[in-house]
């Protein structure tokens, strides 16, 4: 590997693009060929960095510093002061109020923040395999290969405490058993990189930012397993992903990480990127599979489950990036090691979007356990413009809403469905006090609206109807009787529906009916909205 | 298996693992509602009606979908349960059109009884539905999909059963429908109306047309009999109201299990016609009279009386019919043989099957099939030659079909790419006439790779020497030349056919109806034995007989040499059984067959002719000479339902009953005889066959009494071996299957296990003989002849049905782009074809579908009669006339007359 001097990162995340990284990234080419220092700094396009509302977002390493909202005519001054003086531009930097990016040193600011999935986002080039491999890449898989037995493997998983993080919070180790019992011939391996949730993103950035770091973790699981073959079935708009993907596949196989006889220890992994059919329902992992075989792209029924009989009726594991993107450093530091963070039934991190009313919005990796008070109040640096915390959301599908009363109780996947919600997969959508209730949960209803598939009766029919009965509250129309239908239609669906779309689409309304009761009233009896903020 | 105990509702039982909760609930006397589950068809889950209380489950359980495990705790009917399922069933309804007063469906919809059931009276949800358009675009039923609930019976039906795909599922979410790809109208879909999925909709979504407003549900009888059609044997309910059919479903006969084909469910309103024959009616000049019973049957008796007095028995000839119950053809013959003494009984099987009989007995001793339908679908090859199965037996096409699901390899020689030619691993698309080359082809290669079973030869046939030495010229290379198939693809199929463990090969007229047809069946019998694929399940020679009762016809002695049951009329010991029951002396000589007869009428000597439900006018090849020797008889009678092209030259029209009007049994294609029920009174004065035919016999000096069709049964079975057993007492739903020697028999699956009838199987060496007329160059197309899917033999059935008709009004002939562009045709214009024998004319159907050089045309409109153009060359032994190879040439008509 060549030896630079510095390395400029430059965030090439959607976001920033948009706001003209690419202009970024050529000024510091050229103006680093002016000042003759190509040989030394190097300018890296890199996943995105998390502080989206600030881009153009740059990092310079080795010091690990963060400009934001780089202009074109910055450029000189950066490479003049910092790169050529070694001074940092003072009045450029962050106020070191940015989450989801943890300089190279220590930062005070991030403490609460820690980083096993994201540890090599916005840090190494996730184009190339040599900077992977230089920290500690590929060296889990080659532990497992040489040192360990595939039940070794998974027992280690399994000790981690790990769980699923597309949702429903399965056991990871004890997923991987299941199909490692079968004793059929050909096993699959699947990550699932939907990602259909809105306002989620933090699979697609861990694909862009450390795309090795998923070929490792499947191809440990495939030899935990018995798969000799593994898909990353990727939502068809990422196309960056998919592309990084497919190079790292190839790096990885030309340097002998993958494919043939890895490691010479005699174990084949053969992986290929899919692309998504496009419906949110296709994340399912029964659908996604269904999809795969060229089918419409609707769930089955379970049992049996896709352990036992997935792709092409063959045992197979589905994973979410998230989740696979912990099982390197499982492996590498232990499963106790891992039981160090997050709570001891929800061991590790969780990984957010964060949107919404907050004054810092991004990428955050956070410890399972943490309270919502500490997400928004510390490292979210508060609502805005001193208006008050109404309401969180924590994912379309499988998560619930958190209300004020919730802000102290630990997030994880086991406490939160205690209180009625969820901790979902990945978004988390804040919103402050000049929302209206009933409005939020009518444009929730109209996403599960769109997005049934129409296979099962129960979410068909349901989905449709809850929304008729919300729009018609939130109209002002609404009576006492509609309050009993929607809760006796939200409890027949959560119990009947054939999949957890249907399952949990009526878990927002039933939540906020639970803890905003009094709006909804008060759109009933009084037409109006306490909120004062919709058509009302 | 291993059993799991679980507890339901509080009581405990025991079933396999691997049953659903809803299936084991049954086995204590629990039904849970369900509205989209089918047994082993669709279990999808979709509807959640059939919803339980699994304890410790924190949803609620599909039942029907959810296996069960040990130590389970169900509820079925809890408060949880029956509150989510009434909120389910009201989702349902709350998008369905309920206009139960007056919907089709009403009394027997599932939907509505679990409405009633759960007390749904009002809705909470009078919100949007999504409400399609009508649909009727198509002759057959009706699709109403504002009542469709989304259940998925339709679409498994469709694909898993039927095999046809037409319909899947489109939209998502809400705006969700079943339809054919892109919402094109089911005419342009590969639907074949069938209406499995008619049957199965549990809801008023999909309605047969012809029975819309002609009775509720409550108010019908459904009386099961066996279908009228074709020779599968499907059993139907016909839905009778007020005495009259007004419809009819599947029912759960051996064979089809429920479902049909689109003739057998929408074919059936020629019963009430007004066309159907209501009085006896006698010739008078250029038309006829109508007649008392009295007056005709005097008529009958003293004509053909007078006849057998004046020019000696044999004078007079008896076709007995295919369609005919087994009883009218046993009484058939009896008239023949015992009142008139004469041998001169056949019936229209000489025109399919008779190639099969003289074959099959010479090779094996039986000429029938030697397997059971059910068993086609674990063999592990299918050979299909010279069967369009999916059109001329659809219902056996299902098992084709299903056989190709599990995994068997499907091999069809044909000249067309049928559907199953399409849907084969290999196709062989040989020129017609050129089967015994291909046959000798495939068998030279399995001898050649050593792939032939030598036991089996060893211990179980004669004669391999000689065939072996006969094969060993036809080389894959040589009979490419003959065939037009390439020779790596004789060499594949052989080896696919030769190393599968159980081999199917099923046959029908294409390879019957030649010249050479009891070579070409010989041949077949010759590659099973040749590798062992004889007397045992899933294996075998299987000839599809085309009608009904075909079968049945020639197993009851409406055949020229045998007695009931295959028993030779040479035969002194034989003869004097039947001589002794039927109290006559009875005669030796082999009588005439059908081709024969014409022949014999043609030239004078054949005098008169009684004929039941036949129509040789347009089911006989060249007609005009047909048309000739019925015109030089001195006396025709014809009975029939319809006055037919044939009845239209008789001197006497007898009105007979049609199968729903009578009871007695039919004999399907696998041996199995199976019951037909009177389900309603014949027309007018119309009576059943049986009864017409004892008077006749009554009034010609030989007394027949019968009191009941059962009766005629055991007579049956006390005269033959192979019907021993079956006897009206006995016979039920399920049908037996001959030999059935007695009364305690099981009958029998499959033939030849362990022995042959015959006892060793003979191998046959067969020469390939050129068909009889081979294109020149003033006829310089082959034309090959046969059957579709929506018309049944000379369409005097099929043709008076509403919906077969709309649907297929008329006659085509297919012909290659290569061909039609090369005379200047143009796709759907008239053309004029023609043979040495006639000409017709008849629209042009462009299609690749034919091998090179050849034509097709079906053969059911008299208007268009392919069989002006056939000919009648026969097949030496068993007298089949050719009628898939004859010499056409195709001619533009003016501008005009081309439209
Ligand atoms: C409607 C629906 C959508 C889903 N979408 C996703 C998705 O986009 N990505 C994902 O990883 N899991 C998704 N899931 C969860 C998957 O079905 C599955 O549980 C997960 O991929 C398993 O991986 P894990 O055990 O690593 O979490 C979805 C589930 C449902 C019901
Ligand atoms: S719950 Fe909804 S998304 Fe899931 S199968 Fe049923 S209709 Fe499809
Ligand atoms: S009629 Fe038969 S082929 Fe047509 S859609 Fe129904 S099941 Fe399919
Ligand atoms: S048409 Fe009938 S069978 Fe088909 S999905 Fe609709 S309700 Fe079910
Ligand atoms: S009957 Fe079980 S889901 Fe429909």
């Amino acid at each position: 590997m060549q030896f630079y001097r510095s390395h400029v990162l430059i965030c090439a995340g959607t976001p920033c693009i948009l706001k003209g990284c690419g202009a970024v990234r050529d000024a510091f080419i050229t103006e680093l060929k002016n000042q003759g220092l190509e040989e030394e700094v190097r300018v890296v396009e890199t996943g995105c960095l998390g502080p989206c509302d600030l881009g153009p977002v740059i990092v310079i390493y080795p010091e690990g510093t963060l400009y934001e909202k780089v202009k074109i005519s910055d450029v000189p001054k950066i490479v003049d002061e910092h790169l050529l003086k070694g001074r940092i531009v003072r009045d450029l930097i962050s106020e070191g109020s940015i989450p989801g990016i943890i300089p190279y040193k220590e930062p005070v600011y991030f403490g609460i923040q820690e980083r096993i999935v994201l540890r090599n986002c916005g840090i190494i080039d996730p184009s190339s395999i040599e900077e992977y491999i230089a920290r500690d890449g590929y060296q889990a898989l080659a532990k497992c290969l040489t040192e360990m037995k595939p039940s070794e493997v998974i027992e280690i998983v399994k000790q981690s405490g790990l769980v699923g993080r597309g949702g429903a919070a399965f056991p990871t180790g004890l997923k991987w058993s299941f199909t490692a019992n079968t004793k059929d011939d050909q096993k699959y391996m699947i990550c699932n990189a939907d990602e259909g949730e809105p306002g989620t993103f933090k699979d697609r950035l861990i694909l862009e930012g450390d795309p090795h770091s998923i070929i490792e973790a499947m191809t440990i699981a495939g030899y935990a397993v018995g798969a000799t073959r593994g898909f990353v079935y990727i939502r068809g708009e990422y196309g960056l992903s998919i592309d990084r993907i497919n190079q790292g596949i190839q790096q990885a196989e030309s340097m002998g990480l993958l494919g043939d006889n890895i490691f010479g220890s005699g174990f084949s992994f053969k992986l290929e990127v899919k692309k998504g059919a496009g419906a949110y329902v296709c994340g399912e992992e029964t659908a996604l599979i269904e999809s795969m075989e060229g089918n419409r792209g609707e769930p089955r029924v379970k049992p049996p489950y896709p352990g036992t009989h997935g792709f092409l009726g063959k045992p197979t594991v589905v994973n979410n990036v998230e989740t696979l993107a912990n099982v390197p450093q499982i492996i590498l530091n232990g499963a106790d090691w891992y039981r160090g963070y997050g709570t001891p039934k929800c061991p590790g991190t969780k990984v957010f979007t964060m949107t919404g009313d907050i004054n810092n919005k991004g990428l955050i990796e956070v410890p399972m356990g943490i309270t919502l008070r500490e997400i928004i109040y510390e490292i979210g640096g508060g609502i805005p413009e001193g208006r008050e915390f109404k309401m969180a959301q924590t994912g379309g599908t499988s998560g619930g809403c958190l209300s004020g009363e919730m802000l102290d109780v630990p997030m994880d996947y086991f406490t939160l469905p205690e209180k009625g919600s969820a901790l979902g997969s990945g978004a988390l959508l804040i919103m402050d006090d000049s929302h209206c209730i009933v409005d939020i949960a009518e444009s929730f209803m109209r996403f599960f609206v769109r997005e049934s598939c129409g296979k099962c009766a129960p979410c068909r029919v349901g989905t449709v109807r809850l929304h008729e009965i919300v729009k018609k509250v939130a109209c002002g129309d609404g009576t006492y009787e509609d309050l009993e239908i929607l809760e006796d239609l939200g409890r027949t669906m959560r119990e009947t529906s054939l999949c957890g779309l249907g399952q949990s689409a009526p878990v927002p309304i039933m939540t906020m009916l639970r803890y905003f009761k009094d709006e909804f009233m008060a759109h009933i009896e009084e037409k109006r909205c306490p909120s004062e903020t919709c058509k009302l | 298996m291993a059993l799991v105990t679980l507890t339901i509702d509080g009581k405990e039982t025991q079933v396999e693992e691997g049953t659903s909760i809803l299936e084991a609930a049954k086995t204590v006397g629990i039904e849970i509602p369900s509205l989209c589950y089918l047994k082993d068809i669709n279990e999808t889950g979709k509807c959640r009606v059939c919803v339980v209380e699994v304890e410790k489950s924190n949803t609620l359980m599909a039942s029907c979908v959810t296996p069960v495990a040990n130590g389970m705790v169900v509820g079925t009917n809890t408060e949880r349960v029956r509150s989510a399922r009434r909120t389910v069933l009201e989702l349902i309804l709350s998008n369905h059109r309920t206009d139960c007063l007056t919907c089709e469906k009403n009394g027997d919809c599932k939907l509505q009884d679990y409405a009633y059931e759960y007390g749904l009276e009002e809705l909470r949800f009078p919100s949007d539905r999504v409400l399609p358009e009508l649909d009727d675009t198509n002759p057959f039923f009706i699709r109403d999909l504002s009542k469709c609930i989304l259940c998925g019976r339709c679409i498994s039906v469709c694909s898993d059963i039927q095999g046809q795909d037409a319909i899947a599922l489109i939209g998502r979410g809400f705006d969700t429908k079943v339809a054919p790809a892109w919402d094109k109208p089911l005419e342009e879909s590969p639907c074949v109306f069938c209406g499995n999925c008619v049957q199965v909709c549990p809801v008023g979504a999909l309605t047969p047309k012809y029975s819309v407003g002609k009775g509720r549900f409550w108010e019908i009888e459904k009386v099961e009999t066996t279908c009228p059609y074709c020779g599968t044997g499907c059993l139907l309910d016909l839905h009778v109201k007020n005495g009259k059919v007004v419809g009819a479903s599947g029912a759960d006969g051996p064979v089809n299990e429920g479902w049909t084909c689109v003739k057998g469910r929408f074919g059936l309103d020629f019963i009430h016609h007004p066309d159907r024959l209501t009085v006896p009616l006698i010739r008078e000049g250029d038309g006829f009279k109508e007649a008392s019973w009295d007056e005709a049957l005097e008529l009958v008796a003293s004509k053909l009386g007078g006849l057998v007095s004046e020019h000696g028995s044999d004078s007079v000839a008896f076709f007995s019919s295919a369609k005919c119950t087994n009883e009218v053809s046993y009484l058939m013959q009896k008239l023949a043989r015992a009142a008139v003494g004469t041998n001169n009984v056949d019936h229209c099987a000489r025109l399919c099957h008779s190639s099969t009989v003289a074959g099959l007995a010479t090779s094996f001793g039986s000429g029938a099939m030697t397997n059971s339908i059910h068993e086609i679908a674990d063999a592990k090859a299918v050979f299909i030659i010279g069967s369009n199965t999916t059109e001329n037996h659809p219902v056996i096409g299902i098992q084709v079909k299903e056989a190709v699901r599990r995994g068997a390899k499907l091999i069809v020689a044909d000249p067309r790419d049928i559907e199953l030619a399409q849907k084969a691993h290999i196709h062989m698309k040989h020129l017609p006439g050129t089967d015994v080359a291909l046959l000798n082809g495939m068998m030279n290669v399995i001898i050649e790779k050593d792939l032939h079973d030598k036991e089996f030869i060893e211990t179980r046939t004669e004669n391999f020497e000689a065939f072996k030495e006969c094969v060993s010229k036809y080389t894959p290379e040589y009979v490419s030349e003959i065939t037009g198939v390439p020779a790596e693809l004789i060499v594949e199929a052989a080896v696919a056919y030769a190393t599968a463990d159980t081999a199917s090969l099923i046959y029908s007229m294409g390879i019957t109806q030649h010249s050479t047809g009891t070579d070409n069946v010989l041949s077949t019998a010759n590659i099973a034995m040749l590798t062992g694929n004889l007397g045992k399940e899933s294996v075998g020679v299987n000839p599809l007989r085309g009608q009904n009762n075909v079968q049945g016809a020639c197993d009851m002695g409406a055949l020229p040499v045998f007695f009931p049951g295959y028993q030779s009329v040479t035969n002194p010991d034989i003869r004097s059984k039947f001589e002794k029951a039927w109290g006559r002396e009875l005669p030796s000589e082999p009588g005439l067959t059908v081709t024969e007869a014409i022949n014999v009428a043609y030239e004078g000597d054949l005098k008169g002719l009684y004929i039941i439900g036949e129509n040789p006018m347009v089911s006989d090849p060249d007609i005009n000479h047909v048309e000739a020797a019925l015109k030089n008889l001195d006396f025709l009678v014809v009975q029939d339902i319809f006055l037919t092209e044939t009845a239209e030259l008789a001197d006497v029209v007898l009105p007979s009953a049609c199968f729903a009007e009578q009871s007695g049994t039919f004999t399907s294609t696998e041996r199995r005889v199976q019951l037909v029920r009177k389900a309603i009174e014949p027309p007018g004065e119309a009576r059943s066959d049986w009864e017409i035919i004892c008077d006749i016999s009554t009034r010609l000096g030989y007394p027949m009494n019968y009191s009941s069709s059962g009766e005629i049964l055991d007579e049956i079975a006390s005269l033959t071996p192979i019907y021993g057993g079956i006897t009206s007492r006995r016979l039920d739903s399920k049908g037996l299957q001959w030999p059935c020697p007695t009364e305690d028999h099981p009958g029998t699956p499959y033939l030849h296990k362990g022995k042959f009838s015959r006892g060793l199987g003979l191998f046959s060496a067969i020469d390939y003989i050129p068909a009889a007329e081979l294109p020149d160059e003033e006829y310089p197309l082959i034309l090959t002849t046969g059957r579709i899917l929506y018309h049944f033999h000379t369409g005097s059935m099929t043709r008076r049905t509403e919906g077969l008709h709309a649907h297929r009004p008329e006659a085509f002939i297919e012909i290659r782009p290569d061909t039609a562009e090369d005379l200047g045709i143009v796709d759907g214009e008239m053309v004029q074809v023609s043979s040495r024998r006639g000409k017709v004319e008849v629209r042009a159907k462009v299609t690749s579908w034919p091998a090179p050089g050849v034509v097709f045309m079906p053969f059911h409109f008299a208007e268009a009669a392919a069989n002006i153009l056939t000919n009648p060359a026969l097949d030496p032994k068993a007298k089949i006339p050719e009628f898939k190879v004859c010499a056409v040439r195709i001619d533009r008509l003016p501008l005009e007359a081309a439209l």
